[in-house]
């Protein structure tokens, strides 16, 4: 690597653009995952980046904007998963599979279709795995919008959240309507994994979702000690990422560089594995 | 001693099963209930149903008089554990706060007030050595510590704990039980507490429900624990023996009374 980045990383309008979105999403994503890590709902988290996925290649398909397919998508699969039952953690996982498996298959028929169409390989790689610098910069009004809502809807219901956490009966007596809650946190999951699938890609955004949270609460003792480490993990992750990414154009003789997305994944799961040291864990205390 | 809460003619049919049948007693205020009966025998559902989160299919409840509106304030709930990872970083502290305003939406920080209650209701229940502790590390009687801080922080009139003293040993059976008494007095809260053991219990109850059957009795200690009322209420003979100051329920070898509290081996001796 270079000592110093590759100039012009800073003025590349795609970087800029992808730095934006890069790290609004991984500061929703560190937001929302929190809280599904704490109720126990990566699965959920993952199958609705797969339900994104089948929405992101159906409006590939259809000629409409990705980031529409991947968060409709998501926000169906999160009704679907409400109505056949996620709220019962008897029934959360039945319900997940159940709604996963029936969108892996339309992906498959979407991608299938989408290859025979001309000129679709970028695209699916696109939605598979993401193209955080092809991100038009008109779509960063939107972007800022839903992640300011995200935010702040996730914000309004933290506490009921919290107590619904320790025991759904607790949090009943108190009055809390599970269900609403409930909804609209799967609703704020399904943007949080929408917003992830264009950064890095709908099969790998659970790892954006999950990875910082989990390493935050390895290294933290309050909710709002994890919150604030979350967000430093996933904004600092994301955007090493994308300065790696775009310096690894001279690492090597194609010019084409390597992928964000692995960048990102890789300094998760690496900052998850180094939480995990004994010599870090001691310090914590934990 | 004013009455606090009217179960009137509760009855409640499970999945086709009755579970209660007219279940009907009175709590007063400041009272320690115990609501004593052997595992399935209903405790759990009538607990429910008295919080407002199950319906009886018929009967009702009342509470200073007044039909009990669901989720109503003057109670308080402790549930008998809760399943917390312990990477979940929900400390005792944030638990017991959550009891101030954890039905509240919004963001709000809490004021030093509120903090300060939080300490003195952490110190109240013995838990300001764990209060810094995340609740799913916590032992079964250092939980029930933190959940009972938790509900009581609201300032209930009644207490509806749900087997607090299962699967605790002995020291901490003993140090909750005193625990809740003095809350009791020194609170004025009252205090109905399910438990499938009444013998820790003898000591601090001012009245005892006692359920099996479906049905139930209530009264003071005196009144219910009695060969008499408990062999009506089993509909077999049953004999109750006090032996170094344990009462001991003990049923003919081979009656069919299903099984009984405290000490269902003795059924068959």
């Amino acid at each position: 690597m270079h000592l110093f980045f590759e100039p012009g990383l800073f003025s590349s309008g795609p970087v800029r653009t992808a730095a934006v979105v890069g790290g609004l999403t991984a500061v929703v994503s560190a937001v929302v995952g929190l809280f599904t890590v704490i109720r126990s709902q990566s699965f959920a988290g993952h199958a609705l980046a797969d339900v994104a996925t089948t929405g992101g290649s159906g409006a590939f398909l259809l000629g409409l904007s990705p980031l529409a397919g991947f968060i409709g998508g998501g926000v169906i699969g999160a009704g679907a998963m409400d109505l056949i039952g996620v709220q019962r953690v008897r029934n959360r996982d039945v319900a997940t599979g159940i709604v996963l498996g029936a969108a892996s298959g339309l992906s498959a028929l979407f991608l299938y279709l989408s290859t025979t169409s001309s000129a679709a390989t970028g695209t699916i790689q696109h939605i598979l795995f993401g193209g955080i610098f092809e991100i038009d910069p008109s779509l960063v009004p939107l972007v800022v919008s839903l992640s300011a809502a995200t935010v702040l809807v996730v914000g309004i219901i933290h506490r009921p959240l919290l107590l619904g956490s320790v025991s759904s009966d607790l949090a009943l007596a108190r009055g809390i309507g599970l269900r609403t809650t409930g909804l609209l946190f799967m609703g704020a999951l399904a943007v949080a994994v929408g917003l992830s699938s264009i950064a890095i890609g709908s099969i790998l955004s659970t790892a954006l979702l999950i990875g910082p949270p989990a390493t935050a609460l390895r290294l933290t003792r309050s909710v709002r000690g994890a919150m604030l480490t979350a967000c430093f993990l996933g904004v600092g992750t994301t955007w090493l990422g994308i300065a790696l990414a775009y310096d690894s154009a001279d690492w090597i003789l194609s010019s084409q560089g390597l992928p964000v997305s692995f960048f990102i994944v890789t300094i998760a799961f690496a900052s998850y594995v180094a939480a995990g040291l004994p010599v870090i864990r001691r310090q914590v205390g934990s | 001693m004013s009455t606090l809460l009217e179960v009137d003619g509760v009855s409640i049919a499970l999945g086709g099963r009755p579970i209660l049948d007219e279940v009907s007693f009175d709590i007063g205020s400041g009272e320690f209930t115990g609501l004593i009966g052997s595992n399935g025998v209903g405790k759990t559902t009538l607990l429910r149903i008295i919080l407002g989160l199950q319906k009886p299919d018929g009967g009702v409840v009342r509470m200073l008089g007044a039909p009990l509106s669901p989720r109503s304030r003057l109670l308080g709930y402790v549930p008998q554990k809760v399943l917390l990872d312990p990477d979940v970083p929900i400390r005792a502290r944030d638990l017991v706060a959550l009891g101030l305003d954890g039905h509240r939406y919004g963001f709000g920080r809490r004021t030093a007030q509120q903090r300060e209650r939080v300490e003195e209701m952490l110190h109240e229940v013995g838990a300001e050595f764990f209060a810094d502790t995340r609740v799913g590390s916590l032992s079964g009687g250092e939980q029930q510590r933190v959940l009972i801080a938790h509900a009581l922080i609201s300032e209930p009139k009644l207490l509806l704990l749900d087997e607090p003293l299962a699967n605790l040993d002995p020291k901490s059976v003993q140090e909750i039980v005193a625990l809740l008494h003095s809350l009791a007095r020194n609170n004025g809260v009252a205090i109905l507490l399910s438990a499938h053991e009444m013998n820790a219990l003898l000591p601090v109850m001012d009245r005892i429900v006692y359920v099996t059957n479906g049905r139930a009795a209530s009264g003071t200690t005196a009144e219910v624990v009695r060969s008499d009322v408990l062999s009506k209420l089993y509909g077999h003979h049953v004999d109750v023996l006090t032996l170094h100051g344990r009462v001991l329920v003990v049923a003919e070898p081979g009656a069919e009374v299903g099984d009984i509290p405290d000490h269902p081996a003795l059924t068959i001796s």
